[in-house]
């Protein structure tokens, strides 16, 4: 496919490996913000082209892992209510709650459908006027102008059957509670391409300023990543730190504005709590008072929730970057996609998925030697 | 969840007053919803995640980014390649 193939060349990979070993002289620690850059990291091998010196420290950027425990929780006791149509990407149908997940809730006769886009749960809506229809609206700020789409469409044809039940999280903030972690290692981030499609990259220059840090905006294929990798790497050596777009062909500094303009009337900034990290604050939407009929959690009240995460999951420390999938006691063992104790076993996009599905089986006495001893 | 996907638009229409199109991803078209990128044309790339159209692919800036990595290669080779003996 055109812009996938081209960037996916070996030979051009090997030289941008080299490129990378030639101006590293020492050790840097850099992450990958976004779970869809793991997954390629992995699935490529890029980690192992790059010289030992550079470690990549994999992101909380996968909106299905961080989507928290009592949201979870919330969808399930919604979607087994009589009446209702529950409609979801994928990728949560099996994401742990406390006692079990949607597969479940499907088999105890909950009404749950998988969905592409956003919009087909609008049709679905449309379609079947006597069901209570909900969309779980979740996903990083690459996602939010779809779900803003769906309730504005919604509003629009006049359905009182559409709700939306709404864990957005935002990047800019993830970042800055990272850097002021008091575990932090981060030195430079990969900043996620398709997070900066929509918004741009306005936002990053403070975070700079703020912690002189390198950012790179950085694609998905193996070359891009690479290149976001050689930028980064260019920038720590040298002592500085900018903004750096290494993804021009789909991110530019402004980012989309009519995107940002439905993404303003349909949402607002609101404190989110991100499963395995706690509360970040504003570091979250949620749909705007005009919207708010449309809140599924307004519309449907649950109460009597009481979360209750698996004692042996470590999926914070993962999504924090403080420990590697393969250093978990559980992985691969009571813990594998088929049977996940935590959400970054599911996703396609979740660190402990990458290494399980692409076999990163390292043992646990050679994963748990310091890599600079 | 971010997976966005590369594709060429082939048809542009209206649905409930909302730009929506037809996507030709190497082969297999979808419908996607245009509404966020209302200056593409018919022929123009353009992004695409869970069936929105996210921006217009750049094809200049493609084009620069692949004529660098070619120069990285160069450059290589030149450095690669013996000095000039001089007497």
């Amino acid at each position: 496919m055109k812009y996938m193939n081209e960037f996916r060349d070996g030979a051009t990979a090997q030289r941008l490996a080299t490129e990378i070993r030639q101006i590293t002289t020492r050790p840097w620690a850099i992450m990958e913000v976004c779970g869809g850059q793991t997954h390629s990291i992995i699935r490529n091998g890029i980690d192992q082209l790059l010289p030992e010196e550079i470690e990549l420290i994999h992101g909380p950027g996968c909106p299905v892992c961080v989507t928290p425990l009592e949201l979870i929780d919330k969808a399930l006791a919604i979607a087994s209510l009589p009446g209702v149509m529950f409609c979801s990407f994928g990728d949560m149908l099996r994401v742990p709650g406390s006692s079990k997940d949607l597969f479940r809730v499907k088999s105890e006769g909950g009404d749950i459908r998988v969905v592409y886009s956003p919009l087909d749960a609008v049709t679905l809506a449309r379609k079947n006027p006597e069901k209570q229809v909900v969309f779980f609206g979740i996903g990083f700020e690459t996602t939010a102008p779809a779900n803003a789409m769906a309730v504005h469409l919604a509003r629009n044809l006049g359905l009182k059957n559409f709700s939306m039940l709404v864990s957005h999280v935002l990047v800019p903030p993830a970042l800055e509670a990272i850097m002021t972690s008091p575990i932090n290692r981060v030195q430079a981030f990969l900043a996620a391409g398709h997070v900066c499609s929509v918004m741009g990259y306005w936002q990053y220059p403070p975070i700079v300023d703020r912690f002189h840090i390198p950012i790179v905006i950085t694609g998905f294929e193996p070359l891009d990543v690479l290149e976001g990798i050689r930028r980064t790497v260019a920038q720590l050596e040298a002592g500085e730190s900018s903004v750096e777009n290494a993804y021009a062909r789909v991110c530019n500094f402004e980012g989309n504005k009519t995107a940002q303009k439905m993404l303003e009337e349909v949402f607002e900034v609101t404190d989110r709590a991100w499963r395995g990290v706690g509360t970040i604050p504003k570091s979250g939407w949620r749909l705007s008072p005009a919207y708010r009929e449309f809140d599924a959690e307004h519309r449907f009240q649950v109460s009597g929730i009481e979360t209750k995460e698996s004692p042996l999951c470590r999926a914070g420390e993962v999504l924090q970057g403080a420990l590697k999938p393969n250093q978990c006691e559980a992985f691969g063992k009571q813990c594998t996609p088929r049977n996940p104790l935590g959400a970054t076993m599911v996703s396609a996009e979740g660190a402990c998925a990458a290494y399980y599905n692409y076999g990163r089986f390292v043992t646990l006495e050679k994963a748990a030697q310091p890599v600079h001893a | 969840m971010c997976l966005a996907i590369p594709g060429q638009v082939t048809e542009i229409h209206q649905d409930n007053g909302i730009m929506m199109g037809k996507v030709n991803f190497g082969g297999i078209t979808k419908n996607v919803c245009l509404a966020y990128v209302p200056e593409i044309a018919v022929g123009d790339y353009t992004i695409v995640h869970v069936g929105f159209a996210l921006n217009r692919i750049d094809e200049e800036s493609a084009r620069a980014t692949l004529k660098m990595f070619e120069d990285l290669g160069v450059l290589e080779e030149e450095l690669e390649a013996p000095d000039e003996v001089h007497e």
